[in-house]
């Protein structure tokens, strides 16, 4: 029989992989995985913050995230620092000063390991009520902002004469990222987040002739590594986390030979 | 004359104290191609977005129809070769377009053939196409190209110059093109603006051939100028131009 908790954990972890996956392609097609680990980083703050003002945790990841999507898109109009630069700095300082905070409350506990690497297998219904709600509300914004993205992700300057809004699609985008880490938290945890994003997406690649197909099959391959990963370590007993990003990796190691078995397949005939 | 796509008047634009644009005036109208030329630094890309509407200028005003509708031809278009998009699917950007409307415009610009074909393996002289085939497909009453011949050899650019004509004439749209390379300009432009910081001169190809400043601030590259406008516009260059009324055969 499978437990309770075992099923809550499955379903916040395809939850979360339904929304990653999608939003990981962006991520990968512009080469900014740097932006998933800032992100994670700087919710650290949030967490901090929370529970010094007795917050919701998840709220004030969320707060957190959106106040770190509003400086960097703002510090990115000035052009003294490259975004490299402007993220490891608001990263950094984000984690340091969330760590700092957090020794001031001392008396309260907070279970660090478990923001850093995720406790799929602690997550409440509560839980559960922010990841699919959040999740299927990151989605439909996703959906509707689809092909504008797109075409500011191919040439932002083309977008931006032919008339889209190119700073408010580069916010929503940061944003939306900004709240999926926050959802992604409890599953993998701080330290593993960017691996959800950009692992199913690149594992999804080789699979893809079209971006939507890219998205939809990063979600499936998100969700088979949460299976995957649940299912492993409840068998050898290995921490949650982590066993799903390995299964994330296995999967994209699969997907690597799709093509040249293709070409094999292609060439068999002849030979 | 024909309605105004895009005015500017005494434009002054700088950057950090350095002046890019001191006092200059720019009008295209519907159904003209111009070509915009200058040096690098010459403030051609701010005129653009002056221009568009993308740059607010200190000094001076733009003037534009309201709902005008630009198409935008990038100089490339670096797609990451992990974002999987074929041909047909960029020309749904940003919006989607019926099948049927999608295929003429491909056929429109020479390029059926490569509807299934992957974005990121264009070649320059395919992708030039097909980023103009999506401009046409959205309606647009100004097509802004980039260095629209960075990408493409010379027999290419004339090609390319033919088929920016012919959409000209079908679609009766105005055309601005940019560029620092006076090969591509002079070829098919009914106007030429040459910019540096103000403008030097404008006029038709020929006048601008011959006009002084043109020749300071191009120097010796002008001369070239006049070998390839022999080739392809079947005038005569400015040594023949002492034959009597030797106006070209073909076209």
């Amino acid at each position: 029989m499978l437990d309770d908790f075992l099923v809550r954990a499955l379903l916040a972890g395809v939850g979360v992989a339904l929304v990653a996956g999608p939003l990981g392609c962006f991520v990968v097609w512009r080469r900014m995985a740097y932006l998933g680990d800032s992100l994670a980083h700087s919710a650290l703050l949030g967490i901090a913050i929370g529970v010094l003002l007795d917050l919701d945790t998840t709220l004030a990841i969320v707060l957190a995230g959106l106040a770190f999507a509003v400086l960097l898109v703002g510090l990115q109009q000035q052009r003294q620092l490259a975004t490299d630069t402007l993220l490891g700095l608001l990263a950094h300082s984000g984690l340091a000063i969330g760590l700092v905070v957090l020794s001031f409350a001392e008396s309260l506990r907070v279970d660090l390991m478990g923001y850093l690497f995720g406790d799929v297998l602690a997550v409440r219904a509560a839980d559960l009520v922010w990841i699919w709600g959040g999740g299927a509300v990151l989605l439909a914004t996703l959906a509707a902002l689809w092909r504008p993205l797109l075409l500011a992700t191919l040439q932002e300057e083309m977008a931006q004469a032919e008339g889209l809004p190119v700073l408010a699609l580069r916010f929503a985008l940061t944003a939306l990222l900004a709240l999926t880490v926050a959802l992604a938290m409890k599953v993998v945890g701080i330290l593993l987040i960017t691996s959800l994003l950009i692992v199913p997406a690149a594992a999804a690649r080789p699979l893809a002739r079209s971006p939507l197909a890219m998205a939809l099959i990063a979600a499936g391959v998100g969700c088979l590594a949460v299976a995957g990963g649940i299912g492993g370590s409840w068998l050898a007993d290995t921490p949650t986390g982590p066993s799903i990003v390995v299964a994330a990796l296995l999967l994209f190691l699969a997907t690597q030979l799709a093509p040249p078995l293709r070409r094999l397949a292609r060439a068999a005939p002849t030979a | 004359m024909s309605e105004i796509l895009a005015q500017a008047v005494g434009i002054g634009v700088s950057f950090g104290g350095r002046s890019v644009l001191q006092d200059v005036d720019f009008t295209l109208r519907r159904g003209e191609i111009v070509s915009l030329i200058g040096p690098n630094g010459a403030g051609k890309s701010t005129l653009v977005k002056v221009l568009l509407g993308l740059q607010r200028p200190e000094r001076g005003r733009v003037v534009r129809p309201p709902d005008l509708k630009v198409g935008y031809v990038p100089q490339r278009l670096s797609v990451d070769p992990t974002l999987p998009l074929t041909v047909a699917g960029f020309l749904s950007l940003p919006r989607r377009r019926p099948e049927a409307e999608r295929r003429r415009s491909l056929a429109e610009v020479g390029v059926p053939q490569l509807w299934d074909a992957q974005v990121h393996a264009l070649s320059g002289g395919e992708l030039q196409r097909v980023m103009l085939a999506r401009a046409i497909l959205r309606g647009s009453d100004l097509l802004v190209l980039d260095e629209p011949a960075s990408s493409v050899d010379v027999a290419g650019q004339a090609e390319l110059f033919e088929l920016i004509g012919a959409v000209r004439n079908r679609r009766r749209c105005g055309v601005l093109l940019v560029s620092h390379d006076l090969h591509v300009v002079m070829a098919g432009a009914d106007r030429v603006v040459c910019l540096n910081g103000h403008v030097c001169c404008t006029g038709s190809p020929e006048a601008v051939g011959l006009d002084p400043a043109f020749a300071a601030l191009f120097g010796g590259s002008a001369s070239a100028l006049g070998i390839y406008h022999h080739r392809h516009d079947h005038h005569h260059d400015l040594g023949g131009g002492a034959e009597p009324q030797a106006t070209g055969t073909g076209g």
